[in-house]
């Protein structure tokens, strides 16, 4: 149905766009014509950018608001005695029972009110989409009338025209500004949710995290099943391991590559450094329980100790594979930032490659490569497959690399995969968690960008 | 500086000495450590970068082909209802029609076993045939059906017939008694030879020699080989009719008893193999005899198996058998998903950029808007995943595992990357092509539309495609709206219906415990990265074919 309707507002816009097309063609013919102000094409635009635009957005607000609508309508016609004494997560399921029931779900005998509701419900449904189309498709054919009437030889189509893609820039504008303000939002209205249920002290101190025991009622306030801090650490004790490996080998790559290699060498292994950074992590995750864990747990039997096969070791390792490239990149800028003047000084004094390198070059391109670091470890915090594929689920606290931990980005995933319902505090748990891992990325990345700007002022 | 000029004057410093030459060349060692670790950091990324690959390709290339055995089934008449053909027994077709290969397997036992050899899906392939071609109805054909996981590992050679029997540290203890030199064969036994105390305390007041308890008094002895685990018992060891072998002894001698003796005691059979022949190896628990090696082996000399590419791959939906499992429902979905992508994020990344980078006037909105697009691109994933799930199916109540909501939410992730490279496309036509324009009168709008968006397209879709290949990778944000649902069929693909995408496709398989999806999870893994590899691809061939240097 929405498909016709968005084809038939396409057909109108388009007939809209001919029809002030060739009314303007006429004005050429009329009595009395001096000249014409705008091109046809831009009467045509206008026309059918009035014809289009307003009725799509009624459209999309219908969409956005019809569903809430009848839902209020539904839950005001039931009978009062049905609804008496149930809270909101019953009321919700009853509704969800009544739309179930209306899609034709039907999977035990429903009572009488469900099937009255279920009724009510598709005959709303049926009024409320005839009633869009109609409403969306008169409003575009009366627009294009009223339109197509300003039509005149004098008639600032053209700035009528630009004015309006202007307006329709801005507003794409602001998408960014609403998708951001979205995150902040939906984030924070959840964790407050969260927080009515679960005291924030025992949120960001406590040192138990066992949601899944808290789903029963009884144990949700008792025996400290949201203290997230063991999540935190095992976050921080994967980044830290991922760093371990991708801060040693992007940096000296870096420093290879700036100052050693010859520009063959560059022009082949650069792009190739890149490829790690455009596989997906999904695949990353897979290598890890595929191929880099089992090699460290024979590794480790080798040895003579155990490493569990879901160890921090494994995934931080694997994590920091994919966080080669970017090190390396972000130092390999900061490095050909340092002026030529400086390294000319330090030859001249008659230090060798290596001397002005680690004396000279290194120094200088510092808060560069400092802001390479937080950058990378900000992505460290936020990725989310390899930990959810390699790492564990069980939240222990510990700082042994062998053993498994959990971090935010699993707990995300492992607490909202499958169904979910917005009213216990083990969904709420994720936006909290999700709250949280926002904040310390972005105030990683601001002070990692103004570090990286600040530096590249001083030798600009 | 006086100082250094009295001590130690220039021109008196000798540069040929032996403590000169020593310190200079201890500095180039340092340099050339310096670049050897560069060289090393190198290698080490591409050695990583191989090992990624080799094994994806090693562990994938095996799903290319399936190995199917050609039934040749009688479609008969009588069974089959032309008016409702998938209603027929097909599994009993197709199960008599394989048995008819065996004659002399009898039992229910064996038969079952023997059908276990195909896959359960090739009833459905049979009855698909029937369906497509109800012409054929009353004849005997030929069909190729995959045979099951574990048959299609073994021909492929992924799985052995035998495994190992013993764990590396039970092969250890086997090495602690070979050191101590008391594994001997006698008589085609291999024997231990334990020195044990015939324990009178064991041999009770009645029934004397012939009740005692023999099993305790070979565990006593035993101990002495294995100091360091005393919890062991020798029952893994030894044969169960050791104690039987003791007791003969004693009872033989009956006055053993209250002594100290030594006795040659038989292995376990897998102890016992590992000393005659070097190796303990037991039949591969996936098989449950070593009869269906010999019908699979028949079936193999009579030319019934064959390895085909594996187009199932491509046509299938989703399915809980590895051999039968297909990508078809995450590439619909994946493409739904990109389509809804690319269809947002194109126009409004284009509009933003151009917005920003011509007509917007300096000022805290503007600057705002560029904060936040920067601060967007650097937002985790999973945090968009999030956002999904809150506002697009909590508050608008979009339907759940949707293309639909899965493109909405992978758009506001290549947003950024769009308006990024789209404003640098911008910034990189040169301001006469602008000034020129203006000059013969054009409107600033049409000098956007008509000269500089065109000229700057091939980086606008170079930075699109680049965009959009991150989008088909992106995983998280998927999970957490549920493109993640278990579709075994592709009759219902459409932007509001449950779907998969490609990467969850991945990690849902890469979940699975079947052996096989290993092998069709790296499969899944190579296509996906092929996608990915064309699209670059086309991104650099747009960028050398069309982008101008002025």
């Amino acid at each position: 149905m929405l498909t016709y309707l968005l084809l038939a507002l396409l057909a109108v816009t388009i007939a809209a766009y001919f029809a002030g097309f060739t009314k303007a063609r006429s004005f050429a013919t009329a009595p009395g014509y001096s000249s014409q102000h705008s091109l046809s094409g831009y009467h045509g635009a206008f026309v059918a950018a009035w014809a289009g635009i307003p009725s799509f957005l009624l459209v999309l607000l219908w969409l956005l608001f019809q569903g809430p609508v009848i839902d209020s309508l539904l839950v005001s016609s039931l009978p009062p005695d049905r609804v008496k004494g149930l809270d909101i997560g019953q009321l919700n399921l009853l509704v969800s029972e009544i739309k179930s029931v209306a899609k034709g779900n039907v999977f035990s005998e429903p009572d009488a009110v469900v099937l009255a509701g279920a009724e009510r419900y598709n005959s709303w449904s049926t009024i409320a989409i005839w009633a869009m189309v109609a409403s969306a498709l008169s409003l575009s054919v009366a627009a294009l009338f009223i339109a197509r009437s300003r039509l005149a030889p004098r008639f600032r189509a053209r700035n009528q025209v630009e004015r309006i893609t202007s307006l329709l820039m801005i507003i794409c504008s602001l998408i960014a500004i609403l998708t951001t303000i979205g995150i902040v939002a939906s984030l924070l209205y959840e964790t407050l949710r969260f927080f009515s249920m679960v005291s924030p002290v025992q949120f960001f101190f406590g040192l138990n995290w066992e949601p899944q025991i808290a789903m029963r009622e009884d144990q949700v306030t008792s025996g400290g099943a949201f203290g997230a801090i063991p999540v935190y650490v095992g976050t921080m004790l994967i980044a830290f391991i991922a760093m371990l490996v991708a801060i040693p080998i992007g940096l000296f790559s870096a420093v290879y590559l700036t100052e050693y290699a010859s520009s063959g060498m560059r022009a082949v292994v650069k792009p190739l450094l890149e490829i790690l950074a455009g596989i997906p992590t999904v695949v990353y995750g897979f290598f890890a329980v595929l191929t880099v864990a089992p090699a460290m747990r024979e590794f480790g039997e080798f040895l003579g100790f155990a490493i569990a096969p879901n160890s921090a070791l494994a995934a931080g390792a694997v994590m920091g594979i994919m966080l080669i490239p970017f090190i390396s990149s972000l130092s390999d800028d900061a490095l050909a930032a340092v002026p030529q003047s400086l390294r000319d000084g330090s030859y001249g004094l008659g230090a060798t490659k290596g001397e002005t390198i680690s004396k000279v070059l290194l120094p200088a391109a510092l808060p560069g490569i400092m802001g390479g670091i937080l950058l990378a470890v900000s992505r460290a915090i936020g990725e989310t497959m390899i930990v959810v594929m390699a790492a564990g689920i069980i939240a222990a606290l510990t700082l042994n690399p062998f053993e498994p931990v959990t971090t935010v980005t699993v707990q995300i995933v492992t607490l909202l995969i499958g169904d979910t319902e917005f009213d216990n505090p083990k969904t709420l748990a994720a936006f909290a968690l999700g709250l949280v891992l926002f904040l310390v990325t972005l105030c990683l990345n601001v002070i990692a960008l103004s570090i990286v700007r600040k530096y590249r002022e001083q030798y600009d | 500086m006086t100082d250094i000029s009295q001590t130690q004057p220039a021109a008196t410093h000798d540069w040929t000495s032996a403590a000169a030459r020593r310190r200079v060349r201890r500095r180039y060692a340092a340099d050339r450590r310096l670049q050897f670790y560069g060289i090393a950091a190198i290698g080490t990324a591409m050695a990583l970068l191989g090992v990624l690959f080799t094994t994806l390709i090693y562990a994938g290339y095996a799903a290319f082909t399936t190995t199917k055995v050609e039934l040749g089934v009688f479609l008969d008449p009588e069974k089959i209802d032309k008016g409702n053909i998938r209603s027929a027994n097909f599994r009993k077709m197709v199960r008599d029609a394989f048995l008819s290969y065996f004659p002399d397997v009898q039992g229910r036992t064996d038969k079952r076993n023997l059908s276990k050899i195909l896959s359960s899906g090739a009833a459905y392939i049979v009855r698909d045939y029937a369906v497509r071609n109800p012409d054929k109805i009353g004849e005997l054909v030929t069909i190729s059906v995959p045979v099951s996981d574990p048959f299609d590992q073994l021909y492929k050679g992924i799985i052995p017939r035998e495994i190992q029997a013993l764990s590396s540290d039970r092969i250890l203890l086997y090495e602690q008694l070979e050191h101590r030199d008391v594994l001997s064969v006698q008589g085609g036994v291999g024997v231990v030879k334990t020195t044990l105390f015939v324990d009178p305390a064991q041999v009770p007041e009645e029934g004397g020699v012939e009740a005692a308890d023999y099993q305790r008094m070979i565990n006593e002895g035993f101990r002495s080989f294995f100091l360091s685990e005393p919890s062991l018992s020798y029952r893994e060891i030894l044969s169960p009719n050791a104690a039987e072998a003791l007791k003969k002894k004693v009872v033989a001698n009956p006055e053993l008893v209250g002594k100290t003796i030594e006795v040659d005691l038989p292995l376990s059979a897998n102890y016992d193999n590992l000393l005659q022949k070097g190796e303990a190896k037991i039949r591969n628990p996936r098989f449950r005899s070593d009869k269906e090696f010999a019908w699979f082996d028949s079936l193999i000399q009579r030319g019934l198996i064959s390895t085909p590419f594996t187009w199932e791959l491509f046509f299938n939906a989703d399915s809980r058998f590895p051999e039968l499992a297909g990508l078809a429902g995450a590439l619909s979905g994946s493409f739904l998903a990109l389509l809804v992508c690319f269809l947002l994020s194109f126009p409004i990344g284009i509009a933003t950029a151009t917005y920003l980078e011509e007509f917007a006037p300096k000022n805290r909105i503007t600057d705002l808007i560029e904060v936040n697009i920067n601060n967007l691109a650097a937002v985790p994933s999973v945090v968009f995943g999030l956002l999904g799930l809150a506002l697009f199916l909590n508050t608008f109540g979009m339907p759940r595992s949707a293309p639909l909501v899965g493109g909405m939410v992978l758009a506001l992730m290549t947003l950024p990357t769009i308006i990024v490279a789209t404003r640098a496309a911008l910034k990189s036509v040169p301001p006469s092509i602008r000034e020129a324009a203006l000059g013969v009168g054009a409107s600033k709008h049409q000098v956007m539309l008509h000269h500089v968006l065109p000229l700057a397209m091939p980086g606008i879709l170079t930075g699109t495609i680049i965009g959009l290949a991150q989008a088909l990778g992106e995983t998280a944000p998927l999970l957490l709206i549920g493109m993640n649902a278990f579709i075994p069929s592709v009759e219902n693909i459409g932007l509001t219906q449950p779907a998969m995408a490609l990467p969850t496709q991945i990690f849902s398989w890469a979940d699975s415990p079947e052996r096989g999806f290993v092998s069709r999870t790296s499969a899944a893994i190579i296509v996906l990265l092929g996608f990915l590899v064309l699209m670059n691809l086309l991104a650099v061939y747009l960028r050398r074919r069309f982008e101008k240097k002025w």
